[in-house]
C-alpha cells in the first residue's frame, strides 16, 4: 500500500505529557558518550544557570519519536514500519530540556512526496511545557523504501 | 570562596574564526554500545543488535542508529562550546550505515570545522564531519552553538 498523502498538512493533537527526569538524562548521556558533567550533576547545572540537569542535544528525539508514532502506526497513512530508513533530523533548541520538564509534543506532518519509487515523510514536532513555554522543534524525514 | 572546578568555561565567539577546527576524536562502536543506545534512547529496533535479523533484512551485518552517530558526533561540538546547552540547533542526513561487525565493532572518525560566527548574536557555526570505514556516513551535519 502506498504512503497515503492526505496525510500532508495534518496535525495531530497535543500528547500526554512526558516527564523528563534526570535518570533518564544520564542514561542518555552515558550512551552517545557526552561526558559534560550538566547532564548528571545539578550543582553543575545551576552554576551555568540551569534549573537542574539538562539534556543533550539529541534527547529530544526520545519524545519527538513517540509522537512520529502516532502518524507511523496509524494504519490508513500506510506506512510499513520495515521499510522505514532514517533520512534526515534536526533540532532547534528554544532551550534545554531540563529534568522536571513535563512536555507535550504536537505533530505536524509537513510533507509527503514521492521520489525515485521510495516515499519521503517529513514530520515535524513541536515540543512545549504543558504551561505551553516552547523548548524544541524536532523535524525528521523518513523514507519508506519502495518495494520489490 | 571555594570556586567549582567542575564548570568549565564557555567558550567566547569573538575568541573564534571562520575555519577554526574543532579537536577531532575517533569513537569506538561496538555492540555493547548499540545495546545501551537502544536502552536509553527507546529504539529497539533489532537491526541495531541482532546480527541474524539484520542480514535477513538486506543489510551487511548489524547497523548503529542513525540517531546514535547524530548524538555521539555533536559532543565534539559540546566539549568544544564548553556547555552541551549551548547547542541551539543541529541537523543532518544520513547517507550510510555504520556497520558494526561483533569482533572489531566500528571506529567513528568525528571532525569539525568552524563555517560561520555571527558576532552580534554569538552565533557559531560548525559543520561536523563523521566517518567509519573510510565513508562518510553523516550528511550536512551541522550544529550551531550560542558562545558567550
Amino acid at each position: 500500500m502506498p504512503v497515503n498523502a492526505d496525510f500532508q498538512g495534518r496535525t495531530y493533537p497535543p500528547t500526554e505529557p512526558y516527564g523528563v527526569s534526570a535518570a533518564k538524562i544520564r542514561e542518555f548521556a552515558e550512551a552517545v558518550g557526552s561526558a559534560d558533567p550538566v547532564h548528571t550533576d545539578v550543582d553543575a547545572a545551576r552554576a551555568r544557570g540551569y534549573a537542574d540537569v539538562i539534556a543533550p542535544p539529541t534527547f529530544a528525539v526520545l519524545i519527538a519519536q513517540q509522537c512520529d508514532a502516532q502518524l507511523i502506526a496509524d494504519p490508513d497513512a500506510g506506512i510499513d514500519f520495515s521499510r522505514v530508513v532514517h533520512g534526515e533530523q534536526k533540532f532547534v533548541h528554544h532551550r534545554p530540556l531540563t529534568a522536571g520538564d513535563s512536555i507535550v509534543g504536537t505533530l505536524h506532518v509537513d510533507t509527503v512526496r514521492e521520489a525515485g519509487g521510495h516515499a519521503m515523510v517529513t514530520t515535524r514536532t513541536e515540543l512545549a511545557t504543558e504551561g505551553g513555554e516552547p523548548v524544541c522543534t524536532a523535524t525528521s524525514t523518513i523514507v519508506i523504501r519502495g518495494g520489490e | 570562596m571555594p570556586e567549582s572546578t567542575a564548570v568549565p568555561r564557555v567558550r567566547r565567539a569573538a575568541d573564534v574564526t571562520v575555519g577554526d577546527e574543532l579537536p577531532s576524536t575517533t569513537i569506538h562502536v561496538d555492540r555493547a554500545r548499540l545495546v545501551q543506545y537502544a536502552g536509553a534512547s527507546l529504539d529497539r529496533n533489532r537491526i541495531h543488535w541482532d546480527e541474524p535479523f539484520a542480514k535477513a533484512v538486506g543489510l551487511p551485518d548489524v547497523i548503529a542508529h542513525g540517531m546514535f552517530t547524530m548524538g555521539a558526533a555533536v559532543t565534539l561540538v559540546c566539549e568544544w562550546a564548553g556547555d552541551a546547552g549551548r547547542v541551539v540547533e543541529y541537523g543532518t542526513r544520513f547517507t550510510r550505515p555504520v556497520v558494526v561487525p561483533y569482533e572489531s565493532g566500528a571506529d567513528l572518525e568525528v571532525s569539525g570545522v568552524v563555517k560561520a560566527v555571527d558576532p552580534e548574536s554569538r552565533r557559531v557555526t560548525v559543520e561536523l564531519t563523521a566517518t567509519a570505514a573510510g565513508e562518510k556516513v553523516l550528511g550536512r551535519a551541522v550544529a550551531v552553538a550560542r558562545l558567550d
